[in-house]
């Protein structure tokens, strides 16, 4: 097996950077609530993700009862359902994919995997967490405003966004925006330090070209999220001045219930433009990290080195690029220039290619390895597979002839579901059940998470496999009730009958999850600090969980890349990054 | 209580490794040199890194407002206000064009040079030019969002509001407002923070070691430099909202 590490920088160059200043706290508030440790903020990230993500799920369990027995619930009526679409979106993209990703396992694995004390700027590390809080505050705030929460769509597309007669016409919309800009401020917050730590706070030997794959992850999703999401900030800054000063940024001339309005002149097209300039990276925001982290579950779980590790920093390098340049191809049924869609069908297509060379790779990887079926292999494996499958369905959507019929139906929700939706949140099951013992110092209960894995993947499979076909059969997208529609053939309420029920399963199955962090928080076995054998530095730390400050008197030294599985004529079958020697040499003839 | 962690430097395994090193060329070396150990910028601190990237992203703030509102300028079906005209200031009986807005641009763009030789005396460590100077900069800045208060006072006597002007599109107050107002806010803010580091450096807080209010962390010297590169870019992003806007 090959180095790859042997790039030239094999020699250690003394520290160039003093050790940071930490801050000790003396409290049990400095230490647990303000706190300014990157692995703290993490866990209140986390949580308070999973916790908003509740919400969402919650919401989703509403609108499907709804498609299955319309009226069965008697409180949701179309604008209800419309709030709940909305918030259901909004939250499971930004307050818990976004949230978790970055804030959660990025702060807590970037200064552990890169040999760092802390993030660069623990304070402003702290602000991000409180900023993101309030954001949530003010989103479910709007929950309980006169007229409820919007009801405009998670695209909060105008005109219609800001019309009064829109569900939470009235404060709902305001509270979104608000809440929007306040996650995008903290967020920059945060996003400065990741970026930082990873370009300028790394320990000695640690060179880019050794980064585990998931600090690429999140490290590019970073860089990206800071360029797209100004774009939002700014929509959304108009799209206020819109709603509250009566200006006309985004809307036109526009009669409401025979009423003549104020505005006039605005483009509702440039708030997609700005809208979607933001919402094709963030699919890529929250998909990079999950890949990287897969990256290394896979490599860790079937004991083997990454295939073409330069080639996937390549990859995730050149789709953070390339996504910038596609977001248009969400709006080919908005009235574009046909030459205009005819670009954004090419790019759409050419991030296909790097992202098969990743597909190719975790393939390449787990051929001939040897696969150890543990929960983070099967989320990994289950990733992978659920990707391809709305990778698959993208590429039908990329194309400008097969989106026009395809757009605002059912079809559409069943692929950005797989490929955003599900397959993320895979990953992010994975990564738990792999970190858990590194953050609590024990394993999550492995009866428990069978039955969870093997429920939420064929359930998935269950609740949005059927939903291509219901789509493909016309049946629109955001309607709350289809009722007896002539083209609808009656195989669709069936199907939305069985979608629902296993809705509902693969809901149950998560309170399942849930109980268990709980539960093996006290009651999981003792994992010891390097349970699954692994290499990267963040379980080579001097205790588990680490403490604060992370590594003791002294910065671990990195000799190697994160890759050294199964290393011939070596001791064990994996050599920690930190560990000094030539190949072959065993860890007791160093030692 | 902050203390610091010292890290002695071991220095047994570079020889151990240095017959392994092989300098690579062409695209290879290039990625390496980039990649390599530890930082990517090489003698970049942490907080020059910081604004650096920040202003990146700031820029793209500016360039979305500005993009949009070019957007909306072009394909606006309403004339365009003429911004010579409404810009311009009447004085003894003469109607000069864009003289506040000429005047403004003067002010900001002398306060960036006195910013610089801030930055300069900073590096030498002479703790009372560097105050003195910063304190003049925030005082220009400060006459900057002084007179960006007269001209919109000015704009809404004469009718101008977000939602309507007499002249022409509605767009243009509301652009107007929104941009020099979102400039505006960052001109603010950068003179705040100038007259607190003023004082710190002025009371010799980057010498003495003493720690900030908020953070308990010790300051460096570097935070004047810091503040230039933001001060430069509030500036940089003037001149071109002078010229998209007034100047178009
Ligand atoms: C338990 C799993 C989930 C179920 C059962 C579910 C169900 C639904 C349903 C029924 C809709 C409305 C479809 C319509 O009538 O147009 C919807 C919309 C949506 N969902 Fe999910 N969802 C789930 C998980 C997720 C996740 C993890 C994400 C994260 C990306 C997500 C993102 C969205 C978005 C962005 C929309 C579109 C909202 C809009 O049209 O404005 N969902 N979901
Ligand atoms: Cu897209």
């Amino acid at each position: 097996m090959v180095d790859a590490s042997h790039d030239g920088n094999d020699v250690i160059t003394p520290a160039a950077v003093e050790d940071v200043e930490l801050y000790h706290p003396h409290s049990w508030w400095t230490r647990y609530v303000f706190s300014q440790d990157a692995k703290v903020i993490a866990i209140q990230y986390a949580c308070t993700a999973i916790a908003i993500g509740l919400v969402a799920l919650v919401l989703s369990w509403l609108m499907r009862i709804q498609l299955a027995f319309p009226g069965a619930l008697p409180f949701i009526d179309a604008d209800r359902y419309y709030q709940f679409i909305t918030m259901h979106g909004m939250i499971m993209v930004i307050y818990l994919l976004t949230a978790l990703f970055l804030g959660g396992f990025g702060n807590y694995l970037i200064p552990l995997m890169v040999g760092a004390r802390d993030m660069v700027f623990p304070y402003a590390n702290m602000l991000s967490y409180w900023l993101y809080l309030l954001a949530v505050l003010v989103l479910v705030a709007s929950f309980f405003t006169p007229g409820g929460p919007t009801g405009a769509g998670w695209t909060l597309y105008p005109p219609q966004a800001i019309l009064s007669n829109t569900p939470g016409g009235e404060w709902g919309i305001i509270l979104m925006l608000v809440s929007l800009i306040i996650f995008v401020i903290g967020f920059t917050m945060g996003g400065l330090n990741y970026v930082v730590t990873v370009l300028q706070g790394r320990t000695r030997g640690m060179t880019l070209m050794r980064l585990p794959l998931t600090v690429w992850g999140i490290f590019t999703a970073t860089v990206m999220a800071l360029l797209a999401f100004p774009a939002l900030f700014v929509a959304c800054v108009m799209m206020l001045f819109d709603r509250m000063a009566g200006t006309s940024f985004f809307m036109p001339a526009i009669v409401e219930m025979g009423e003549q309005l104020k505005h006039g002149g605005g483009s509702p097209i440039m708030f997609q433009h700005l809208f979607w300039f933001f919402g094709h990276p963030e699919v890529y925001i929250v998909a990079l990290p999950a890949f990287g982290i897969v990256s290394d579950l896979i490599s860790t779980h079937a004991r083997k080195n990454i295939f073409g590790y330069r080639m996937m920093v390549w990859a995730i390098v050149i789709i953070g690029a390339l996504s910038f340049v596609v977001w248009a191809h969400h709006m080919y049924v908005s009235g574009m220039n046909p030459y205009f869609g005819y670009f954004f069908a090419t790019t759409t297509l050419i991030i296909a290619v790097p992202t098969a060379i990743k597909v190719y790779n975790w393939a390449l990887t787990l051929w001939r390895g040897n696969i150890h079926l543990t929960l983070p292999m099967l989320f990994s494996l289950a990733f992978i597979v659920t990707f391809v499958n709305g990778g698959l369905t993208g590429l039908f959507l990329g194309n400008v002839v097969v989106d026009v019929p395809l757009s605002d139906t059912m079809f559409v929700v069943a692929h950005f579901h797989m490929v955003m939706g599900v397959a993320p949140i895979l990953v992010i099951f994975g990564a738990i059940y792999h970190w858990y013992p590194k953050v609590t110092g024990r394993m999550l209960n492995e009866a428990m998470g069978q039955l969870h894995f093997w429920i939420t993947f064929l359930g998935a499979y269950l609740i949005f496999f059927p939903m291509h076909y219901v789509g493909l059969v016309g049946v629109p997208r955001r309607y709350y009730e289809i009722g007896e529609t002539s083209f609808v053939p009656a195989s669709v309420h069936d199907l939305n009958v069985f979608i629902t029920v296993v809705a509902l399963i693969v809901g149950a199955a998560q309170m399942l999850f849930l109980f268990n962090l709980v539960w093996s928080l006290r009651h999981g076995r003792e994992a010891g600090g390097n349970p699954w054998r692994a290499t990267t530095l963040e379980w080579q730390t001097p205790q588990t969980p680490p403490v604060h400050g992370n590594w003791g008197k002294e910065l671990p030294i990195v000799y190697r890349w994160a890759y050294d599985y199964s290393v011939p004529g070596a001791a064990e079958d994996f050599i920690p990054q930190n560990q000094p020697g030539t190949l072959g040499v065993t860890r007791e003839a160093v030692a | 209580m902050v203390e610091s962690v010292q890290t002695p430097v071991p220095q047994a395994h570079s020889q151990a490794h240095s017959q392994a090193h092989r300098q690579p060329g062409g695209m290879r070396g290039f990625v390496s040199d980039w990649a390599s150990d530890q930082q990517a910028f090489k003698n970049v601190s942490w907080g020059k890194a910081m604004m650096w990237i920040f202003l990146l992203s700031d820029t793209f703030i500016f360039g979305c407002f500005l993009i949009a509102y070019m957007t909306a300028r072009m394909s606006t079906t309403v004339p365009w206000p003429n911004p010579s005209e409404v810009f311009g200031l009447t004085i003894a009986g003469h109607e000069i064009p864009l003289l506040l807005i000429a005047i403004m641009t003067f002010v900001l763009i002398t306060s960036s040079g006195t910013m610089a030789m801030a930055v300069n005396f900073g590096y030498r460590r002479e703790r009372r030019r560097t105050a003195l100077l910063m304190i003049l900069t925030a005082i220009l800045g400060a006459a900057f969002v002084g007179m960006q208060a007269f001209e919109w006072t000015k704009l809404i006597h004469e009718g101008v509001r977000p939602w309507e002007n007499p002249w022409g599109a509605a767009q243009f107050g509301s652009s107007f407002f929104m941009i020099t107002g979102f400039h505006g806010t960052h001109v603010t803010i950068g003179v705040i923070f100038l007259f607190i580091v003023a004082r710190k450096v002025w009371r010799g807080d980057f010498d003495t070691g003493r720690r900030g209010f908020f953070t308990s962390r010790k300051g460096r010297y570097e935070i004047v430099e810091i503040m230039g590169l933001y001060w430069h870019f509030v500036d940089l992003v003037w001149v071109f909202i002078f010229a998209f806007f007034y100047l178009w």
